[in-house]
């Protein structure tokens, strides 16, 4: 049989639509899961890049932070947490955050590093203060740059979201596990198949992000 | 401490520590190596024909976004579970990495560079061995120290299709067993071996370029930008183009 088989299979099946273990409160779930250690992320990553992307000091302690983190490896880290935390949102939470903290913090750092300093200038000879600068100005120009860092990391999290079954939590990561004991190859393909489809769906909801919040201006080209 | 040790591997992995720790390596670096050997002259088809690069990352930034643990389920079906499929995925995403980072690094040469290489008589393969390349080498060992992390840190995932994650086997089995000092093993080994990796990464480029000055500010910023994730990019050349 082949895989095209299985995942038309696994999806025509309506036992696997309705309930909670069906495909949609599945998906609900992952999403849940993803877009919490999006937020936790870039909540700390977001401000840290930008500050010292904007002042131009601590580049280098950022790009040791970030390399460190890249080295943890997520699989790992959740089963360490596992042992050490139990069974828990924790420590599914803790290698996600890991895992997205790096993109985010060094684009956002790097986009402020390059903003082009002449309109900077600009704004400020027209009597703008360092906030609306920074505002209006600076973040506007760095937008794409940290949109692109923030993708990589939603890209990657919901990937990697699939882990937290390991752990008897949900999301869709619990039809590759599940399956993969059951031995049951079409459900562990169909969950494959939604992992793939929601990390496809990261890239076309940043283009639509960057559609919306570019300035035209910015997205027209250097 | 009673019970069995932090370095005492459970014998189902038929491995000593050191053993899993090559294997680990073989199987985080074969896929880079042949990323690179493919990405090389890939991205130079991206430089001479500019109309391919955007197609080209259009497609590695599609294939960067299959999960690894989808990617070995899909080749399950073909290569079974196998080091093979492993290696394939990791190949895939070493590529992605790779091909902007060398498009960059080659793109970055200024074009009197090129002219003066022309001028003193180099071919097109002489310019791009001897000028080209070795300008190009910060990005590229860049991309590469990217690919790299991601690969170790991926490898440990082989695990769940049946033993073929190397270090990662060890996660299983402190499940297995209930024994967290095997997951920490696992954890700290992993991340050591990154690091290790790195630092080598960052020592060749120091080698490989000794016209950059040392802790000067050129070589600080190509430090950072080692830290910019490739795959990342995209974005900012299709909104430029």
């Amino acid at each position: 049989m082949s895989i095209f088989q299985f995942i038309s299979d696994f999806f025509r099946d309506s036992a696997h639509w309705h309930g909670q273990y069906g495909i949609p409160h599945r998906v609900l779930e992952h999403l849940q899961y993803s877009f919490m250690a999006l937020g936790i992320a870039a909540g700390i990553a977001l401000p840290a890049g930008l500050i010292t992307g904007h002042t131009g000091r601590g580049g280098n302690a950022l790009a040791l932070i970030a390399t460190a983190a890249r080295a943890l490896p997520s699989y790992g880290l959740l089963v360490l947490m596992f042992f050490w935390l139990g069974i828990g949102l924790t420590p599914v939470m803790i290698p996600l955050v890991a895992l997205a903290v790096p993109p985010i913090l060094v684009t956002s750092y790097e986009a402020m590093r390059t903003v082009d300093p002449a309109p900077v200038d600009a704004a400020r000879g027209m009597g703008m203060g360092p906030v609306a600068v920074l505002f209006q100005v600076e973040l506007p120009v760095a937008l794409p740059l940290i949109l692109s860092g923030l993708r990589s990391a939603a890209i990657q999290v919901v990937s990697t979201t699939a882990i937290a079954a390991i752990v008897s939590l949900g999301g869709l990561g619990r039809f590759i596990i599940d399956g993969l004991s059951q031995r049951d190859y079409e459900i562990v393909v169909g969950g494959a198949t939604l992992i793939v489809g929601l990390a496809l769906a990261m890239i076309a909801l940043f283009w639509l992000i960057g559609r919306l919040a570019v300035s035209p201006g910015v997205r027209g080209g250097r | 401490m009673s019970g069995p040790g932090f370095f005492d591997i459970p014998s189902d992995l038929q491995n000593s520590y050191f053993g899993l720790v090559g294997l680990h390596i073989e199987e985080a670096l074969i896929p880079v190596a042949i990323g690179l050997a493919v990405a090389l002259p890939l991205g130079q088809l991206c430089v001479r024909f500019s109309w391919l690069y955007p197609p080209v990352l259009w497609i590695t930034t599609v294939l960067y976004a299959i999960p690894s643990l989808a990617f070995f389920i899909f080749l399950i079906d073909y290569t079974g579970a196998t080091r093979t499929t492993v290696v394939i995925p990791l190949t895939v995403y070493s590529l992605v990495l790779l091909v902007p980072a060398i498009v960059d690094g080659v793109r970055s040469v200024p074009q009197e560079t090129m002219s003066a290489a022309t001028a003193m008589g180099f071919g097109p393969v002489q310019r791009y061995l001897k000028v080209q390349l070795p300008i190009a080498v910060p990005a590229i060992i860049a991309g590469l120290r990217v690919a790299v992390a991601s690969s170790i840190s991926l490898v440990s995932v082989g695990a769940l299709i049946g033993n073929q994650g190397a270090l990662g086997n060890l996660l299983q089995d402190a499940i297995l067993y209930h024994r967290s000092e095997l997951a920490l093993n696992s954890v700290v080994t992993t991340a050591a071996l990154a690091v290790l990796l790195d630092i080598a990464l960052v020592l060749l480029r120091m080698a490989l370029t000794p016209w950059m000055p040392r802790g000067d500010r050129a070589a600080r910023r190509a430090a950072r930008t080692a830290a910019v994730e490739p795959a990342a990019r995209p974005t900012l050349e299709d909104t430029a183009a």
